[in-house]
């Protein structure tokens, strides 16, 4: 198994449909596997052990991507928002690496030991103008196909593994080959990245759907690409949808009549903001997907069907699915374990595990963390409901423990959300005497709204229990966020011990990612 | 006659047909296809081995079961020859459409 094969087959099965797009830019299925072919003709010469691409989406991603497949090398896209001295740290772990990136920063790369640096304009233009290499590529599924380093909130970034079974699995077990239609076309706006960019790529190549590469999200140009390439499919993340509401919302116009399909991830997904976006968005059916990068992208799915009959329903089991992640796709399996390993039933809380062949658990270096009976420990806490929706409820790690109580953060926060005067809402545990820990809540008041902390609280105490009640409430002007639009509780938290405030650290909903 | 493991690469020994193993039935199969076993890594066809065209031909990209539902085979390279399970012709599997997530 190998990436590349994906894309022979889209080849073979339809070439002349138009793979990809960036502007006025265009590669045909014929094309973008010539131009592969060809790249990885260049990535042998060179001697690379990696190939890595700095750059926004560009043609040069797609390229690369089956390009180091073909080769036979990891391909590591890597996050262009990194200072220059992270990313030179970085690129000292991949050496020696052929390093594809946006023209501006090509010269502040140069002198790096082990690197061979080319703009994205060269490697394009060379790929496409080659004539094709011979298209033979290795086999052996065990090969790693991408490292993706993920942003860690302490110390250095680690690399997750993606192995060519784990990414050709997910597509198989997935996507139906050649099921587009002809005039399908995906919005991508999801950074190269994220694990998230690169399943766009091998989905849409697969299912024969034209990509349109929007290089970075603006709430204006996502619209009016969407409506001027007359877009059908479409990710984004919470914060991304959040600011796509709004501008339409202010516009008074809201049709996207192209648009059937919007899928959504990579952090919590406010309520209020999807009951909002299926009511300007009538006609579009979104799907929820839940996944890792160690999981090869998405491992749950909340169909449109699912979120119509959860919008629609007066049963609150049904209700409450919308904020779900869905049900499990029927090549993984999900179970609920708590602490001793005990498998547990409907409704009760406990870590999530996985297991399926696309599941790859793996850091570089440190090994695979996929149990001997197959199962993945992902360290997010959950619940299944009687019918197999999946509820997520954060990181095992943010699990307050107080007084020898497990206490979700989640949970917490959900309720302290339902206020209106509430904006936005962070529980963690601080170091208590006492109790071991004590539940701090860190809360941000709509401009112009007011709430006490005595409210807070007992707003907590009637609908959980006493002792989910915060024992302090503090207000802020905004919480930290990675730029996926994930709430860092860590940060909260080691802020709060440290007494110190929330400064300009914050990435204040950070407008692109997933994941 | 081997045991098949998912993932693994057949090709056919009589016509351009490969296929990737998605699931597998424990214990030994024999795949053919155009009449003739399939062929794993580095495995040569027999000499003189000829396509039987009686069924239908592979199609790229479709999924292909048996009866029983524990084999599941996509073809990745379309060919003449058909595909059976130790004599049991298989047949195209229907996709249930998944919502595309990414």
């Amino acid at each position: 198994m190998n990436t590349m094969m994906l894309l022979e087959m889209a080849e073979s099965g339809f070439g002349s449909r138009v793979a990809v797009q960036n502007g006025p830019d265009r590669l045909t299925y014929s094309e973008l596997f010539g131009a592969a072919s060809a790249a990885a003709g260049k990535l042998r010469a060179s001697n690379a052990q990696k190939m890595a691409v700095l750059d926004v989406n560009s043609l040069a991603v797609p390229i690369g991507l089956f390009a180091s497949g073909c080769a036979g090398i990891p391909f590591v896209p890597l996050n262009y928002r990194l200072t220059g001295d992270e990313l030179e740290r970085l690129i000292a772990r991949i050496a020696p690496c052929y390093l594809v990136a946006e023209p501006e920063r090509v010269s502040g790369l140069a002198d790096l030991p082990g690197t061979t640096v080319v703009s994205r304009e060269e490697f394009v233009a060379s790929a496409r103008s080659a004539g094709p290499d011979s298209a033979e590529w290795p086999m052996d599924a065990e090969d790693i196909a991408v490292l993706l380093f993920t942003s860690g909130t302490t110390g250095e970034p680690k690399a997750a593994v993606l192995r060519h079974r784990h990414l050709v699995s997910y597509i198989f077990g997935s996507v139906e080959f050649g099921s587009a239609d002809e005039t399908d076309a995906a919005l991508v706006s999801v950074p190269p990245y994220h694990v998230a960019g690169v399943a766009s790529i091998l989905s849409s190549v697969y299912a024969g759907r034209r990509i349109v590469q929007l290089p970075a999200f603006s709430p204006g140009e996502w619209i009016d690409l969407a409506r001027s390439e007359r877009i059908t499919n479409a990710m984004v993340v919470p914060t991304m949808l959040v600011r796509i509401i709004d501008a339409l919302d202010g516009t008074g116009s809201t049709a996207l009549a192209d648009l059937r399909a919007l899928s959504y991830g990579g952090a919590r997904m406010p309520l209020p903001v999807i009951e909002k976006a299926m009511t300007l968005m009538p006609n579009t059916g979104f799907t929820n997907a839940y996944g890792l990068t160690e999981t090869s992208s998405t491992i749950t799915v909340l169909s449109p069907d699912d979120h119509r009959a959860a919008a629609a329903s007066d049963d609150w089991t049904v209700r409450r699915r919308l904020g779900s992640v869905g049900r499990a796709l029927p090549s993984i399996e999900v179970e609920i374990r708590d602490e001793d390993g005990t498998v547990l039933g409907p409704g009760e809380r406990g870590e999530i595990f996985v297991r399926g062949e696309q599941i790859s658990g793996e850091y570089l270096g440190a090994g695979s963390r996929i149990g001997a009976d197959g199962w993945f420990q992902t360290r997010d806490g959950g619940w299944l409901d009687a019918d197999g929706y999946l509820f997520i409820e954060g990181r095992i790690d943010d699990v307050i423990v107080r007084g020898g109580e497990n206490i979700s953060p989640g949970e917490v926060e959900e309720v302290i959300l339902e206020d209106e005067a509430v904006a936005d809402c962070a529980v963690v545990g601080v170091p208590d005497e006492q109790w071991g820990e004590a539940i701090v809540a860190v809360v941000v008041v709509h401009e112009g709204r007011t709430v006490t902390p005595e409210e807070i609280q007992e707003r907590v105490r009637q609908r959980l229990r006493s002792s989910r009640m915060p024992a302090r409430v503090e207000f802020r002007d905004e919480l930290p966020y990675n730029e996926t639009g994930k709430l860092l509780r860590r940060k909260v938290r080691a802020d709060l011990v440290a007494g110190a405030g929330f400064a300009a650290a914050s990435a204040a909903g950070g407008v692109a990612g997933a994941r | 006659m081997a045991q098949l493991k998912v993932g693994a690469r057949l090709r056919s020994a009589v016509c351009a047909t490969e296929v990737i193993v998605v699931a597998a039935p424990a214990g030994d199969v024999d795949i053919s296809c155009g009449g003739v076993p399939m062929l794993g890594a580095g495995e040569e066809a027999p000499n003189g081995a000829t396509l039987d065209s009686s069924g239908e031909p592979t199609l790229l990209g479709k999924r292909y079961t048996n009866a029983a539902g524990d084999l599941e085979l996509l073809c990745t390279k379309a060919g003449d020859g058909s595909l059976s399970l130790g004599g049991e012709r298989l047949v195209t599997k229907d996709a249930k459409p998944l919502p595309s997530s990414d």
